[in-house]
């Protein structure tokens, strides 16, 4: 469980192969979590975070196999990553942006942003919440995105998987209000990282750094609503309320 | 009533065990809250329903609320919430000890006692702890140096344990037990009564002498000088002061007044006790109330409000020894983060280590509001916290980040020095810390085994520091003597 400063020691990541994911554990280890679990497709890539990890902090470290297109595996890697002992915190980090223009006129393509950003992670975070919830404590921090605030033309397929995840997540964290189990949603903006490798940056973008200190903050002080750069949070809500017609008429 | 050991209770197969409620718990300073079940018993019977029916997260005791972390909180397992098993078994006035449930409050106690001329040994610095907290925690008073923890003055108890046996321990006949027991967190079993010595007092007052001391060492220097003349000492520190200040403190002593030395209107009726909390603290108050700035203010004002010197000035015990008592709830100061309250103990000769730390509190920008200082002599349970030396006792918000770094430096310090911290103020220590200030650790784990060989009883504390964890050498990860 978190202590009385708000630190955790034990820490599952499912998507652990994307930037944002290994900038948080490497903060956390720093601060004092000692037993990670690592979960990705093609674990083997996570090899580097994980030796990163071990020689820096003394971390303990284990990297198990997570397809999160697999949904009959689902259980059975959570079962694992919960194996021996509590987990106290669970960061749902994986997601794929996709090809929108491709996505728009193939629908294999459109499924495949869906089934891994909103299905995929559903099925993930059913039973992490039923082994949080039989723990009685615990901080599961779910990345979202501000593009599932609003749809727009230029990304509405991974805005549409992102704004499902959002909306199960408020929901979850509303039924596990009292068990002792936060639910945290991280909506940054748009990140330098991987996946948005080749775009050029817009207004208002925040490092992968930024994220894991909102994160780790967040998780200190029980936030269950995260925006990175926390100014998005106004900009949003103020685009909520621009009308179709000019909404659609902004470069966004 | 004293059940020998190895009797067995008699549990019908169809008494249900005690109701459980979900409840969120945390300790007295309002942080890491978790879900645990709790059930309240009202006789032994209940509590071996509850010990029989516990699951795989098992269960732990819970008394008044007043540790600081997380001891008597256990996440999704159960908790007995002992405060209905209340009462006072027995009172021999010829041989001055007291047997009384578990669940009894020392506040109930004391109102009970005082009135007969008649007083427990050892006074923590709230009443509103229960015995079975009390001796699970082996509370100190402000007469440690002198007269030991609270377990020392337990002559026997009744420890329920996992399966249902219901133990007697004393200290010579059961030492082992006992002394795992005693300052035990509650790991070993669910402690039903206990038997205490009692103090014969003439007037419910303690004649109290008040002095400052300009900086830390002038305080060292007065208390390890003439500490030993007085049953009572306690030096309430400044912790904000720095420089040429630093440590200055208002050092209060004193030793129960005889009639002839109370004021004459209380002459009539000296062993009068029924203090009344007089204010209360509404919940929902801001955390920023107790900010940096009101707690330099307060500190500031408390340290040249106090006399300079005054002596043998007769104050009524609830006073002395339970000021914050006066202020019900007062916890919620902190806000809804919550506060951390840190106390620790260097041998002596090791007081560079406890000015180092002062020093760093000091210039930390979250000053502690109640810093207080005390000298102990030697304990006696294994897992018990005094050791001869210096206390320094520190509240301080949990919000800022940087806290748990600044705590984890002083844990090697300290551990370093060959002190260690309490472990019924800790919520944030972490394992390789508490193996190194705690040398009869496994040994303690051993005997815990043997009591509880199904390792039944946990609580959020044991599973963060991995106290319960089976009785075998860790590997150490030299993060403390780094």
């Amino acid at each position: 469980m978190k202590d009385a400063v708000g630190s955790v020691a034990t820490v599952a990541v499912f998507g652990a192969a994307s930037d944002i994911a290994g900038e948080t554990v490497r903060l956390l280890a720093s601060q004092g979590a000692r037993d990670v679990v690592l979960a990705a497709r093609k674990s083997e890539r996570l090899e580097p975070l994980a030796a990163g990890l071990r020689t820096e902090w003394g971390t303990s470290v284990r990297m198990i196999e997570f397809d999160a297109d697999a949904f009959d595996t689902h259980d059975a890697v959570v079962a694992d990553a919960f194996r021996g002992r509590d987990v106290d915190l669970v960061l749902v980090a994986f997601g794929v942006l996709g090809d929108q223009s491709a996505a728009e006129q193939d629908g294999e393509a459109a499924i495949g942003v869906v089934q891994t950003n909103f299905v995929g992670a559903v099925s993930v975070l059913v039973p992490v919440a039923e082994r949080m919830r039989a723990q009685g404590h615990g901080t599961i921090v779910v990345l979202s995105s501000v593009a599932g605030e609003r749809g727009r033309a230029s990304n509405f397929v991974y805005g549409s998987s992102k704004a499902g995840l959002d909306a199960f997540c408020q929901g979850l964290g509303d039924r596990l209000h009292g068990s002792g189990v936060t639910v945290t949603v991280v909506r940054p903006g748009f990140v330098m990282s991987k996946m948005t490798a080749g775009m050029s940056p817009r207004p208002l973008s925040a490092s992968t750094e930024d994220v894991a200190d909102a994160i780790v903050a967040a998780v200190r002080s029980g936030r269950e609503t995260v925006w990175v750069p926390p100014t998005l949070r106004w900009v949003m809500s103020a685009l909520r309320h621009v009308p179709r017609s000019a909404f659609r008429r902004l470069d966004l | 009533m004293v059940v020998p050991a190895a009797k067995r209770p008699t549990v019908p197969e169809a008494a249900a065990a005690p109701a459980l409620t979900p409840r969120l718990l945390t300790g007295w300073g309002r942080t890491a809250a978790t879900l645990g079940y709790v059930s309240s018993p009202t006789s032994a019977q209940d509590v071996g329903r509850a010990l029989g029916a516990a699951g795989s997260r098992g269960v732990v005791a819970r008394g008044l609320g007043r540790s600081y972390g997380d001891p008597a909180q256990n996440a999704g397992g159960a908790v007995l919430d002992m405060t209905a098993l209340t009462g006072i078994h027995r009172l021999d006035l010829e041989g001055r000890t007291v047997t009384v449930a578990a669940g009894t409050s020392l506040d109930a106690l004391m109102r009970a006692l005082v009135p007969s001329g008649l007083l427990l040994p050892v006074m923590p610095g709230t009443r509103l702890v229960s015995v079975g907290g009390a001796i699970a925690a082996d509370v100190h008073g402000k007469n440690h140096h002198r007269d030991g923890g609270f377990a020392d003055h337990v002559t026997s108890m009744v420890l329920m344990v996992p399966d249902g046996r219901r133990l007697v321990l004393t200290p010579d006949g059961t030492p082992d037990a006992f002394r795992a027991t005693g300052g035990g967190m509650g790991l070993t079993g669910v402690i039903l009564e206990a038997t205490l010595r009692l103090l014969p007092i003439e007037t419910s007052w303690i004649s109290v002498d008040t002095e400052r001391a300009d900086d830390v060492d002038d305080l060292m220097e007065r208390m390890a000088g003439s500490d030993h003349r007085y049953r009572y000492s306690v030096a309430w520190v400044d912790g904000t002061a720095r420089r040429r200040g630093l440590g200055r403190a208002v050092l209060t002593r004193g030793d129960h007044a005889p009639i002839d030395a109370l004021p004459a209107s209380a002459r009539r009726d000296p062993l009068r006790f029924d203090p009344k909390p007089l204010v209360g603290v509404p919940a929902g108050v801001p955390g920023w109330l107790l900010g940096a700035m009101a707690t330099r203010a307060f500190n500031a004002g408390w340290y040249r409000k106090a006399p300079r010197e005054e002596h043998a000035r007769p104050r009524r015990m609830a006073s002395f020894f339970h000021p914050l008592d006066a202020v019900a709830n007062w916890n919620r100061l902190y806000g809804r983060r919550g506060f951390v309250q840190y106390q620790f103990v260097v041998p002596d000769g090791e007081e560079a280590a406890l000015r180092g730390i002062l020093e760093r509190l000091a210039g930390y920008g979250h000053a502690s509001f109640l810093t207080v200082l005390k000298r102990f002599g030697p304990g006696s349970g294994l897992l018990s916290f005094p050791i001869p030396g210096w206390t320094l006792a520190v509240d301080v918000p949990a919000r800022p980040a940087g806290l748990g770094p600044l705590l984890d430096s002083f844990d090697r310090r300290v551990a370093d020095a060959g002190g260690r911290v309490y472990l019924a103020k800790d919520g944030r220590m972490r394992p390789e810390a508490v193996s190194a200030m705690y040398p009869e650790l496994e040994r303690w784990r051993q005997i815990r085994a043997e009591l509880d060989p199904g390792g039944l009883m946990r609580s959020d504390q044991a599973r963060r520091l991995g106290l319960t964890d089976g009785p075998r050498l860790r590997a150490s990860t030299g993060a403390v003597s780094r």
